[in-house]
């Protein structure tokens, strides 16, 4: 461990960074972009985190998200329902673009991120778990289940005068999955995953202290 | 800025962008990959400042027809009514939920026109070789990368009053083309965040201690 060398993703400022305490953070010098934060528990906590959240996504796209009753008749819809709906309306780009952003990528980032914990727990951690962090990393942006929940309340006012909605499971489900995954995102250090990585010249990295002791039972 | 002020370029090192471990290049023009995760690494984004105008004035000739052309036409017993983006906020106004009237005109008018006005900022800026207001472009830059996605907002709330409202043949909703015109500003201003290069911000201040 000891004191670090970091140059900010930012800045590009080159800075000595010592160790933090659990819960600390270092921030640029210069522009002020956060380098590090120490998680106290950076890779079990995020694990318990993504099961949870991987549950929560797989109800919520497969149970409703609402149901919509007018003059006797009823109508309800799952995620992936909404996107396929605009499909069949003739938006095909609208539709691939909503269902990447509510269901694709979500789903990657968190699964993503479940199977690099996993994967991380057995030293050496193999290879190809880099190039899935690398990926998670790529879907976050583009992980919009917040937003969509958002537009699904806007939604509902704009029909509230035509028809009345029931809210179903799928909508708490994605509520849950949403907090969840920031729960991941908020406990989560890549930092660690990195340094249990065989890298690519084939070099092991040794064990951080904490865990050979562990080893010895 | 003081002496002690050193970029990890001008070191001759480079910063991998995925996993962030600094290594230095056995040959600075060419420097290769990654050796603990394998990614191509660089000095800075290649072409950043082209690619990143390319996507700004895409996405700002989208912007035209976005807001001109319908989201969304409803039809009602033979009678059609077409919705624009400011047609839904007026509408969410006058049936009495402002609140969400100004979440949908923040995110679907003022954050695509303000990130594409700061964007072209930050291009400018970082082409002169700006050394003002370091810190706030910075911010700035922070800001447009985190708050992109929620323009998306009106492209999910078109995408759900039509899955819902198909109530044949009563009543019935259909997207427009101006939903495809938005979604792609959102998606190319998102493009754009990614492709700038926040290090051009702060870049030029070695720049002028060198000729100095």
């Amino acid at each position: 461990m000891g004191v670090e060398t970091i140059a900010c993703p930012d800045c590009d400022l080159l800075q000595h960074v010592p160790p933090l305490p659990p819960g600390g953070k270092a921030r640029c010098a210069r522009c002020g972009e956060t380098l590090l934060s120490e998680r106290a528990d950076p890779l079990d906590r995020p694990l318990a985190l993504a099961v949870a959240a991987a549950s929560a996504l797989l109800i919520a796209n497969t149970t409703p998200l609402m149901t919509l009753s007018a003059v006797g008749r009823e109508a309800s819809t799952t995620i992936i329902g909404g996107a396929y709906e605009m499909w069949l309306q003739g938006s095909e780009i609208t539709a691939a673009i909503v269902a990447f952003c509510a269901v694709i990528a979500p789903a990657a980032h968190c699964l993503f991120l479940l199977v690099v914990l996993l994967a991380v727990r057995r030293p050496p951690a193999p290879r190809w778990i880099g190039e899935l962090l690398r990926s998670a990393h790529f879907f976050e942006p583009w992980s919009m289940t917040e937003v969509m929940m958002l537009g699904i309340l806007v939604a509902l006012v704009k029909i509230a005068q035509l028809a009345d909605v029931i809210p179903g499971i799928g909508m708490f489900a994605a509520g849950a999955f949403v907090a969840l995954l920031a729960g991941v995102t908020a406990t989560f250090d890549a930092r660690e995953v990195w340094k249990r990585v065989e890298w690519a010249d084939g070099t092991v990295p040794p064990l951080p202290p904490a865990e050979r002791a562990g080893a010895v039972r | 800025m003081n002496a002690a002020t050193l970029s990890a370029a001008r070191a001759g090192l480079v910063s991998c962008t995925t996993c962030r471990l600094l290594s230095r290049p056995a040959q600075p023009a060419n420097p290769g990959y990654c050796p603990r995760c394998g990614t191509a690494l660089t000095w800075r984004h290649h072409n950043s400042i082209q690619y990143t105008w390319a996507l700004v004035i895409a996405a700002a000739i989208f912007y035209i027809p976005a807001n001109a052309l319908p989201v969304l036409t409803t039809t009602t017993l033979g009678s059609t009514e077409s919705d624009t983006i400011m047609g839904g906020v007026v509408f969410l106004y006058t049936s009495g939920s402002w609140p969400l009237a100004l979440i949908v005109l923040i995110a679907s008018v003022m954050i695509p026109l303000g990130k594409l006005a700061a964007l072209a900022y930050l291009l400018i800026t970082a082409q002169r070789g700006s050394v003002r207001n370091m810190h706030d472009r910075s911010r700035i830059y922070r800001l447009i990368e985190f708050i992109g996605r929620w323009s998306m907002l009106d492209v999910f709330v078109d995408a759900f009053v039509v899955a819902l409202v198909q109530l044949q043949p009563l009543m019935s909703v259909e997207p427009g083309l101006g939903v495809v015109f938005f979604m792609a500003v959102v998606v190319l201003t998102m493009l754009a965040a990614e492709t700038f290069d926040p290090r051009l911000i702060w870049d030029p201040v070695e720049r002028g201690e060198r000729h100095g």
